[in-house]
């Protein structure tokens, strides 16, 4: 098999011991980020984005992938012991985890989300690993028409398709297009709004946009909530160590979990949401223990979709290192670190950068290791994390955003745009509007437009090459599909339920 | 959302989404404004600089008018943010820390500015200790800078606080050195 020796390869870059060290750091940033409310593994990457310049790439991109799989474990954390999910992905683990924490098993709780985020985890970076030549191959026949139909896809899969309402998504990612915009155009030098500001003709930068709509966003939205009312940390009791009957009940979700998991992760739709309410679903239907589903806690409740959580957090990374196709906000600040270095993510990629795309792989492989035992043996160190009050919490990332941001080029311009992003941040906090589009738009957009000018220079102006080449259209087609097809499926459930003569339009 | 659910209690008009779908039809109308002012090479005519700008205009009218129709059929803020009274004092003091930090960044420079920051931040967030809050700002800060922009190579200017501690530093070293 070529992908063996590929990845005997890439344990021997991954294996130095300067390697290892940026792995270890990277995992345990990550974890700590992940326990942290407030802190997400976008930010961090983001915040850390200045150490391109100072690193190889193989470096920087190990401790980034540590951060991203390090995050997922800590986040479990904080679900089962503090019920406030850090991300849209560990909502599901804090339904039942939360549950069992206070019904004193927390410890097999954080058991059997640390080892089923172990085993999912390395599936699915085996699965990065196999599945990502295969991707690669597929993906040479692309031409410029079929990348921006691809991304079409991908622009409508994270923003409508996912998410409580597609007008939102939408929104969000065509603000993203906007501030992706802002500056020169690159094929004609032409400055495009940036309102006559000097300041604006580099364009936003990706650290502003992610620490303005993360970080102030965040604490400003945190602040306007003290009434909200606090969640109390759950005191982990009894034995970190799950009984056989747990074990027993366990290892199937985690399979069920990674299998869910890492397909949908793949796909160039992402998003670690669906996959995990899909994976409860299924673990609460098989289960012979439904009466512990939201009353004690069910332990497969947690296992399935921690593991598919996991799984489909490897997933993403496929469209991402094949297709150059960001489908989370930590992803797509990744490819922005990809262009740091100048280089482009694509189906050339795993040629061109072997050493960096196998290393990066086999360094996740040796996350995951680092990661169990982080979180297992190690446990007591983060819960320790979860006390940090929340004045000194907040007031400290609002230090280290303006670090981030200021040290771009020293202009209190850049500050007044965090400060605006943020602002946006916090109102689409309070509204509902997914932020993670906005970054996704931001990123994609440009490389969007890129391929659509390519391809209708190669047109000659035709619009036509969009839909007569068979596999753009498709691609079109699934897209128009995810808009569209969700609204029909409610408008015939809507008239099904309450019969024909009760329609009014409720688009 | 939807009239038909509850037609006991006819949908009213929510003023704050409105706004949020106004303010969008405002943000599309500066990208309008700001397409036009891009110049077009006649060389670019089928495909140039204005093709995706015009192509996020219309995206943008299209999804406000969505808003302020959402917004007309008693909008979409979930229930639960709703009810959340917001806490105008808390959020107060954590925007005169960010502007105190703006202004304040240059004359004083990072450290200084961040603290003032941190400590008006924590305030707002209901911390009583202010003068523990200043010491734990100032270690933050410093070690922030020294740490964090320093390892990174990310110059982030220096005021008294840093040029004093820069020039400890450099003695401690010179001393050593010779």
């Amino acid at each position: 098999m070529e992908t063996l020796g590929h990845l005997a390869h890439g344990f021997s870059v991954a294996f130095t011991p300067v390697n290892l060290l940026w792995c270890l750091l990277g995992t345990t940033l990550g974890t700590a980020i992940g326990v942290l409310p407030g802190l997400g593994p976008a930010l961090t990457i983001a915040l850390l984005l200045p150490i391109t310049y100072q690193v190889a790439p193989e470096a920087s991109f190990i401790l980034f992938a540590g951060i991203y799989y390090g995050a997922m474990y800590g986040g479990s954390t904080t679900s089962i012991l503090l019920n406030t999910p850090g991300e849209s992905a560990t909502i599901v683990t804090a339904l039942e985890g939360n549950k069992m924490a206070r019904s004193g098993r927390g410890g097999a709780a954080l058991a059997t989300s640390a080892i089923g985020s172990f085993v999912a985890g390395t599936i699915g970076t085996m699965g990065v690993a196999f599945l990502a030549p295969v991707v690669v191959k597929f993906a040479l026949a692309f031409g410029p028409a079929e990348y921006f139909s691809l991304m079409v896809l991908a622009f409508i899969t994270v923003s409508a398709v996912l998410g409580s309402s597609s007008v939102r998504g939408l929104t969000s990612l065509f603000a993203g297009f906007v501030i992706g915009m802002i500056g020169v155009d690159l094929q004609t030098g032409q400055p495009r709004f940036t309102f006559g500001m000097t300041e604006l003709l580099d364009g936003v930068d990706v650290i502003i946009a992610a620490v303005g709509l993360f970080a102030v966003g965040e604490t400003l939205y945190m602040a306007s909530r003290r009434y909200a009312g606090k969640d109390e940390i759950v005191p982990l009791r009894g034995s970190l160590y799950m009984t056989s009957a747990e074990w027993g009940r366990s290892w199937k979700p985690w399979l069920r979990g990674a299998a869910i998991g890492f397909p949908i992760g793949a796909m160039p739709a992402g998003g670690a949401e669906i996959p995990t309410f899909l994976s409860y679903a299924i673990e609460k239907k098989l289960s012979k223990h439904k009466e512990e589903f939201g009353t004690v806690g069910a332990i497969e409740g947690v296992a399935g979709p921690e593991a598919a959580n996991n799984a489909s957090a490897a997933g993403v990374l496929v469209p991402m290192l094949t297709l150059g196709l960001p489908t989370s906000a930590t992803a797509a600040i990744m490819l922005s670190a990809f262009q740091s270095y100048g280089i482009n993510p694509g189906p050339l990629l795993l040629t061109t950068q072997g050493d960096l795309v196998w290393g990066l792989i086999a360094s996740l492989f040796i996350a995951n290791v680092i990661l169990v035992i982080l979180n297992l043996p190690l446990i007591g160190l983060w819960v320790r994390l979860l006390k940090i009050p929340a004045p000194q919490l907040y007031a400290g990332i609002l230090v280290f955003a303006t670090v981030g941001t200021y040290g771009i080029s020293q202009s209190p311009v850049d500050l007044v745009i965090l400060y605006l992003l943020g602002a946006a941040g916090f109102l689409m906090r309070r509204f509902d509007f997914p932020t993670a589009p906005v970054i996704i738009g931001m990123i994609l957009g440009p490389l969007a437009e890129t391929q659509f000018r390519r391809a209708m220079t190669i047109s000659n102006g035709d619009w036509s090459v969009f839909y007569k080449h068979p596999l753009s259209l498709t691609l079109l087609t699934l897209a128009f599909i995810g808009l569209v097809g969700p609204h029909i499926w409610a408008y015939v459930e809507h008239r099904r339920r309450r019969g024909p003569e009760h329609v009014p339009g409720d688009a | 959302m939807s009239s038909s659910d509850q037609q006991a209690a006819p949908s009213r008009l929510a003023v704050p989404e409105l706004l949020i779908g106004v303010g969008l039809l405002a943000c599309a109308g500066a990208v309008a404004w700001q397409t036009l002012a891009i110049p077009v090479s006649p060389l670019y005519s089928k495909v140039g600089p204005t093709v995706f700008p015009y192509l996020t205009m219309v995206g943008l009218v299209v999804l406000s008018l969505l808003l302020i129709l959402a917004a007309l059929r008693g909008g979409w803020q979930p229930e639960e943010e709703r009810e959340t009274p917001t806490d105008w004092k808390a959020m107060g003091f954590v925007v005169i820390g960010l502007l105190a930090n703006l202004l304040l960044i240059q004359p004083l420079g990072f450290t200084a500015a961040s603290v003032i920051m941190f400590v008006l931040v924590c305030y707002g967030f209901g911390s009583k200790r202010t003068l523990r809050d200043v010491g734990l700002g100032l270690i933050l800060a410093l070690a922030a800078y020294f740490g964090f922009a320093r390892a990174l190579g990310v110059n982030i200017g220096a005021g008294f606080i840093e040029n004093q501690l820069n020039t400890v530093i450099d003695q401690i070293i010179g001393t050593f050195g010779a």
